[in-house]
């Protein structure tokens, strides 16, 4: 039989442990889907950090969502106390007592009146539990604070023998137990109840740094399970507790190669001529008045325009400022604020601490599911809370807004100079996009110019940009790029005109010696046009030469012959007349 | 499970004790003895025992605020004085239920 059992228990392992989700935001998360069903788990932390809260929501929530009815068996407040506290966080207790999902019972006892007289167990306790547990047919049990027993009861070891024996039935009834006690000085709890309790413990505190208070919780053990060890801030909202876990997602959000344009022409060239990808994360750094909250707005109005949602977190300007600053660049965003396309959510940074800003953040985004996200400034916020929650908080924002693929823009303040470029650093490495606002000074003037640092996945421009602000928004220039330097504003513009005055003058003197040139070459040819008709009249004279030779030799030949003639010579007459006729033949042919 | 009574005087002076059990347990028969030797002894006659057994009637162990088992209540006359088990130590039962001023 033995071995038979112990054959078909290898299929067991292979079951995990079964957990019950607790509803809680963020904390199912952490655990890997909540609380080990069907066995006790310890919630302690000191006074004040939410215990009771958060056992009080793990049973509404149990109700409401889960369908899972529960007892809430309360030591410290009394039923009525109970309901108006958690009314606050919006959980209607009083109902869910009326339609039977929960069951309040307080257990009290005053010490004074009690007296102790031989032997006793806590039997009365156990059929408390148990009718209250079976009279709504409960799933989940709170026990809210156990350890008020220790104070009431005198016998410690009866105590100690019946607790442990408590948890013992409550697991055998199958019920998911949720027990808050009080942090101890050396020890988890102050009475020892980690002791009995052992599948799962959670460890709630609170600490309050550079007088910001902030809630944190842990999983100290999970027997079992694997969970996240980190301690998480976690919130009180008006919606109950949240968790907030920094690396809830992993990196494995979908991402769009989809491009959205800034709204500035010449920025989107930067880019590779069709801006930024959606769903990226874009960090706009620059000193003070370089014009961040301007890019920011032309960004917002353009993505509106567009028919998208845009959320502007403005944690320096209210949101009549901002429309009214913008308005004098020509941006009109209150027709877009009207529409419901563009919505302002204006706070002080120093109003609440960091968790309560990122829970803020994320329920305007839940509920305005916009499709771009501003913070103008992030900074703003991180002067509250150490580096490492700042950079956890920025994370959890990061990934929140990629998970849902919203385009983000976070404008930066520095103060100048390279070093705080590099402090920038930790910040910059998770955003996809950096674009640097710089001003130059210089001729008495200020001129901002913008860069490209880096932009992941596309080809970008390296060249520095100079832009202006003008009536009618921004409007990006190239900066003079020259053997001096790279000038901007009044000096880029002197140098231009230089370069232009220059180039005038050369126009000038090229034309110049290009008349001259003419000049000369009409001279050469009024030359060579009187040299020839000289020729020409030479080459005429020696024709008229050659003419009067040959006139002149027939007349002397005719003469000649004349005179043979007369003399009768007859020999030298033939060859007379044949040497005529060789000078005759070219003028015949004249 | 009403077990005593006595009408002999007033109602005035009449004890109510409410005994509270989970079955029959030997603490609880313990505790019921003992209980009722004491009031033989010292309130015979004007002393009403209700034992409740929680096993039964779970309901009623709200109103009485009863952790522990057995546990007698003295309901009348006031103040409620409560005693937590199976009153062996017979001292504490008198001071307990201040039956020495009674006496």
């Amino acid at each position: 039989m033995k071995i038979k059992k112990n054959t078909s228990k290898p299929a067991a392992p292979a079951t995990r442990l079964p957990k019950c989700l607790t509803g809680i935001q963020g904390l199912d998360e952490i655990t890997g889907g909540g609380l080990p069903r069907g066995r006790p788990t310890l919630v302690c932390g000191g006074a004040g950090c939410g215990k009771t809260l958060l056992a009080v929501e793990f049973l509404v929530r149990g109700a409401v969502q889960f369908g899972e009815p529960g007892v809430f068996m309360a030591f410290e407040e009394t039923e009525a106390e109970l309901k108006v506290n958690v009314a606050s966080l919006g959980f209607d207790l009083a109902g869910l007592v009326r339609r039977k999902k929960i069951a309040i019972d307080y257990v009290h006892i005053e010490r004074s009146d009690v007296q102790e007289s031989g032997e006793y167990d806590l039997e009365g306790l156990f059929v408390r539990l148990n009718h209250a547990i079976d009279s709504i047919g409960a799933k989940r049990v709170v026990l809210d604070t156990l350890e008020a027993l220790f104070a009431s009861l005198p016998n410690e070891a009866i105590l100690r023998a019946e607790l442990r024996r408590l948890f013992r039935w409550l697991k055998d009834k199958g019920v998911t137990a949720v027990i808050t006690a009080e942090r101890g000085r050396e020890q988890l709890t102050r009475h020892g109840l980690e002791e009995y309790v052992s599948d799962c413990v959670i460890l709630l505190d609170h600490r309050v740094n550079d007088q910001i208070a902030t809630r944190n919780l842990r999983v100290v053990k999970y027997r079992g399970a694997l969970h996240g060890t980190n301690e998480f801030p976690f919130l009180i909202g008006d919606e109950g507790i949240s968790v907030l876990p920094i690396t809830s997602l992993g990196l494995n959000h979908k991402v769009s190669s989809e491009r959205i344009v800034t709204g500035i022409p010449r920025l989107d060239a930067m880019l590779g001529g069709r801006g930024f990808f959606r769903g990226s994360s874009i960090l706009l750094t620059g000193t003070p008045g370089t014009g961040k909250t301007i890019i920011s707005a032309n960004f917002a109005h353009a993505a509106a325009r567009r028919g998208e949602r845009v959320l502007f977190f403005s944690f320096e300007e209210s949101p009549a400022q901002i429309i009214r600053n913008m308005h004098s660049i020509g941006l009109r965003l209150q027709p877009l604020v009207k529409r419901g396309l563009l919505r302002f959510h204006s706070a002080r940074p120093s109003l609440y601490g960091l968790e309560m800003h990122l829970a803020t953040m994320f329920k305007e985004i839940a509920t305005f599911q916009p499709d771009v996200v501003i913070i103008d400034p992030i900074t703003s916020l991180m002067d509250s809370g150490t580096d490492s929650e700042r950079k956890g908080m920025v994370t959890r924002l990061i990934d929140y807004l990629k998970a849902g693929q919203v385009t983000s823009l976070f404008t930066s303040l520095t103060q100048g100079g390279h070093v705080l470029q590099q402090s920038e650093a930790a910040m910059s490495s998770l955003m996809d996009a950096w674009v640097l606002l710089q001003d130059f000074e210089g001729n008495g003037e200020r001129n901002r110019v913008l860069y490209v640092l880096k932009a992941r996945g596309m080809a970008h421009s390296n060249q520095i940009r100079e832009f202006l602000i003008s009536d009618h928004g921004i409007d990006v220039v190239d900066a003079y790029i020259g053997p001096s330097g790279v000038l901007t504003g009044s000096a880029r513009v002197a140098q231009t005109a230089l370069e232009k005055a220059g180039m005038l003058a050369s126009h000038q003197e090229a034309a110049r010696r290009k008349r001259e040139l003419e000049q000369k070459r009409a001279a050469l040819e009024r030359q060579i046009s009187g040299l020839r008709s000289e020729h020409e009249a030479s080459a005429e004279e020696l024709r008229q030469i050659d003419e009067q030779v040959g006139r002149q030799t027939l007349l002397l030949t005719t003469e000649r012959t004349e005179l043979g003639r007369l003399r009768q010579a007859d020999v030298s007459v033939s060859m007379g007349i044949g040497s005529a006729r060789s000078n005759s033949k070219p003028r015949s042919k004249r | 499970m009403k077990i005593k009574t006595a009408k002999q005087r007033a109602a005035a002076k009449l004890w109510q004790l409410r005994l509270y059990v989970t079955g029959q347990t030997p603490k609880s028969l313990t505790a019921f003895a003992n209980l009722k030797k004491f009031c033989e002894s010292h309130l015979k006659g004007r002393y009403r025992i209700k034992v409740i057994d929680l096993v039964k009637q779970p309901e009623l162990a709200k109103g009485d605020q009863i952790l522990a088992i057995p546990t007698v209540v003295r309901k009348l006359p006031k103040p409620v004085r409560t005693i937590l088990g199976n009153l062996s130590d017979t001292e504490r039962v008198l001071v307990g239920l201040d039956l020495r001023a009674a006496e």
